[in-house]
């Protein structure tokens, strides 16, 4: 019936049926060269899931040496590697690309009503890009990896370890530029492709989040990459530019390289509350306590972010006056935080409520993100951050940002749009155990360490007093219990490829743009242009046909789904 | 569109008048869409804009990238103000002052290859970027002319640094042992601005042979505008680099 509508067809060789979908076309040319949104969208989702397995088999190693103090099943050298590389690649492999790369790459051009992004080339090279950072990183751990930690601190980075820190300076540099050409894209397609009525005031929260982060990635990220710059030449011809001993300055690196690693916290955790708003939404039923404000605070978190590196070199000899002025602007980033967390909270207030298993993640992330934040203001005070400098109380903050945050928003995000671009269901009930295992296993992995944190173990380190044993071995438990919750959720999904039930058009009844296309998504997104009329968010505007959760009439052929 | 769409498109709903255009514009050909328009953007503006946006945003990036250099120029030239002045000293002004303006005429060279390409003017586009090329290739010339100087005199960063006095300018102030810094940014500046000169021949030759080919015209000469923005921009940062770097003492 497709072609029975659109008889001006007649003629064109190349023109996709609309309804066609974005999967039809089979075989791997087709995938490695295309220039489709979705399919790239896909491959990055395909490599930062690859990125998270092995960031994750790593971290799990670390975990099982910590369990008891002294050997476990490697030596020192090699603890300082695993978790080094741990660090570089979840953090410039997976978490920095998988928000805005998959999810985004897919979402942001249907969410804001287009057929594409500004530049399809300049997207898929991006994508190739990262691979590209992904070999040179991956060659780099088959020659011995890096010992630097993922911060790469100078002088050890540029003097004193023998490990291969160029090539993988070298492969950070590379997913940089990924990273940048990434934001570049999405800013200009942000500003120039929206859909006929899609005013900045109806732009999805996904949006304004992803808008946020790509003008952090543009504006931070080229610091990164000229720190890296730097440092590759420092190591390999003595500039001597970060070495006191030749007149240089360390603490300069840390400046350097903070001004962009503390943006890009907000690279990390931005698009995931972007995420977050659109789950709440949806699974409330009702627009967003406070939208404009929301959208703000992801640009005031995104401004404030400039403002705040300092407060990682409390203690690396900075000048009074300016860890205080560091330390009041760190409080400052409270306030856009506390906006998202209130206006989500608020946002349930009366709505219609379901606990499908995004909105488990949506509002597990409330939960752990809350107490990533808070936890983050112990640090941002002076006095205190002495004490809790470099111990497990800053590794256990983070995670609760990164993985409490992020992961968990990233993962959220996963099944609240599956059925949509995969055009497959999954199985809710497993969705949930995996859900209750990694909530579970994060708590009992890193609660525990914020005591040992506070009662003084060091991070990083391999070794540790008899005291500290217990807690790291209740650490080491919960590793398991969180690494078998993804082993489920990974299940989970392969399940559903293969025998999922096809997913009707709005499985979640939600009034967001992009549920309102056909499942699987139709090749150029919509079947025809959209003009929008209504904000993705207002139910009391939406008809009952767009709130459906079945199959709109005929958009399945034949109706064969079971 | 059949009704079947309709109720699940209420959001959607097809305007009056986009009928003229659209289901074709799944096709790739009809009068609204120009054979230099690609089948994503709607309307030649919108794809004008989209590139200057871009082209925006990616310039943004470059000054943050060479923001790093200045930085630690500024931090290490706070330290050390002798030993900068007497470091910069070394460096030959009138060359320095001649590529300036090599690169300044290139600059009105390459506006005009816009100007050129907005009136619909093939040669005399052609004619400006090749002239905007020339001068670049001129400019790293002279550079690496002066770079063989700085070798022979062994002013050079880092470990490297290790000055022959004989092939000092003449009556010039010591040179203090730190010395090496100021070399060391000297050259990853004046280094990444040269590789950023070098990308910017290769675009220009690829517009260049785009125009040759027919690519632009009155209409669309969106390539011939971005990628002279992208060449003011490096010579932009020269315009900073060589005032901080030949005129301190
Ligand atoms: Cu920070």
């Amino acid at each position: 019936m497709a072609t029975v509508a659109t008889p001006g067809l007649g003629g064109k060789t190349e023109a996709h049926d609309p309804h066609e979908s974005y999967l039809a076309e089979k075989g791997l040319k087709s995938w490695l060269f295309t220039l489709d949104h979705k399919r790239i969208g896909i491959m990055y989702l395909i490599g930062v899931l690859a990125a998270f397995l092995l960031g994750g088999i790593l971290a799990l190693l670390v975990r099982l040496e910590l369990f008891t103090a002294g050997r476990t099943i490697m030596t020192a050298e090699q603890y300082n590697k695993v978790f080094s590389m741990h660090g570089i690649v979840m953090v410039f492999l997976f978490i920095i690309p998988a928000v805005p790369g998959a999810l985004g790459n897919i979402f942001l051009p249907i969410q804001l009503g287009t057929k594409d992004v500004a530049f399809p080339r300049l997207n898929l090279t991006s994508f190739y890009v990262w691979v590209l950072g992904a070999v040179f990183g991956l060659y780099t751990m088959i020659h011995g990896g890096v010992d630097t930690g993922w911060t790469f601190y100078t002088p050890y980075s540029s003097k004193f370890t023998n490990t291969s820190v160029i090539p993988m300076l070298t492969a950070a540099f590379i997913l940089g530029f990924s990273s940048i050409l990434t934001g570049v894209n999405f800013i200009a397609t942000v500003h120039t492709m929206r859909a006929p009525g899609m005013s900045w005031k109806r732009l999805p929260l996904f949006i304004w989040a992803l808008y946020a982060t790509s003008i952090i990635q543009v504006l931070a990220t080229p610091v990164l990459a000229i720190t890296l710059f730097l440092l590759i030449f420092e190591r390999a011809f003595g500039l001597g530019i970060f070495d006191p001993s030749m007149g240089g300055d360390p603490v300069l690196f840390q400046h350097f390289f903070w001004f962009y690693s503390h943006p890009a916290v907000y690279i990390m955790i931005v698009p995931g509350m972007g995420v977050i708003s659109e789950i709440i939404c949806t699974f409330s039923r009702r627009a967003p306590f406070g939208y404009f404000f929301i959208a703000m605070s992801s640009l005031g978190l995104a401004l404030l972010g400039f403002l705040v590196w300092g407060h990682h070199m409390f203690v690396a000899g900075m000048s009074e006056y300016s860890t205080m002025v560091f330390s009041a602007l760190t409080f400052l980033v409270g306030i856009p935080s506390g906006v998202k967390v209130f206006n989500w909270v608020t946002t349930l207030y009366k709505g219609s409520i379901s606990l499908k298993s995004p909105m488990l993640y949506a509002l597990g992330f409330i939960f752990l993100f809350t107490i990533g934040g808070l936890t983050g203001l112990f640090l941002a005070m002076l006095a205190v951050d002495v004490h809790l400098h470099d111990t497990y109380f800053v590794v256990a903050h983070f995670h609760y940002v990164m993985v409490g945050g992020t992961v968990i928003a990233f993962v959220g995000g996963l099944h609240y749009w599956w059925p949509k671009f995969t055009g497959k269901m999954y199985n809710e009930g497993m969705a949930r155990a995996a859900f209750a295992l990694v909530f579970i296993g994060f708590n009992v992995t890193f609660l525990s360490q914020f005591v040992l944190g506070s009662r003084g173990m060091p991070r990083r380190y391999y070794d540790y007093l008899p005291e500290f044993q217990s807690l790291h071995q209740v650490s080491t438990i919960g590793s398991w219990i969180l690494g078998l919750g993804f082993l489920v959720m990974l299940v989970m999904f392969i399940q559903s490829l293969q025998q999922g039930k096809d997913a009707p058009r709005n499985p979640w009844g939600s009034a967001a743009l992009e549920w309102q296309t056909p499942t699987p998504i139709p090749f150029h997104n919509f079947v025809d242009q959209p003009v929008i009329t209504r904000g993705p968010y207002d139910y009391h505007l939406a008809t009952e046909a767009e709130l459906d959760e079945g199959y709109a009439p005929g958009e399945r052929p034949a109706d064969a789904d079971d | 569109m059949s009704s079947e769409a309709a109720t699940a498109d209420a959001t959607t709903e097809v305007p009056e008048g986009h009928d003229d255009h659209g289901h074709d514009e799944h096709g790739h050909n009809d009068h609204a869409h120009p054979s230099y328009l690609a089948h994503h953007f709607d309307t030649p503006q919108q794809q004008f804009d989209a590139a200057k946006v871009g082209m925006w945003a990616f310039l943004v990036q470059e000054l943050l990238f060479f923001s790093g250099i200045f930085v630690a120029y500024g931090i290490f030239r706070s330290w050390y103000p002798e030993m900068f002045s007497a470091a910069a000293h070394q460096l030959d002004r009138p060359i320095g002052a001649g590529n300036t303006i090599v690169l300044l005429v290139s600059s009105l060279t390459a506006a005009l290859a816009v100007r050129e390409a907005q009136l619909g003017r093939k040669a005399g586009t052609s004619r400006y970027l090749l002239l905007t090329i020339l001068c670049a290739l001129i400019f790293l010339g002279v550079k690496s002319y002066e770079y063989n100087h700085k070798f022979q005199a062994g002013l050079l960063p880092g470990h490297f640094y290790h000055p022959h006095l004989h092939h000092l300018v003449e009556g010039s102030p010591a040179l203090p042992e730190n010395a090496h810094i100021f070399y060391s940014i000297y050259f990853m500046a004046t280094g990444i601005h040269a590789i950023h000169i070098l990308v910017g021949i290769g675009v220009l030759t690829w517009i260049w042979r785009r125009n040759e080919r027919g690519d632009f015209s009155k209409e669309y000469y969106a390539g011939v505008d971005i990628a002279a923005l992208y060449w003011h921009l490096v010579d932009l940062v020269w315009i900073y680099l060589f005032p901080l770097l030949y005129l301190i003492d």
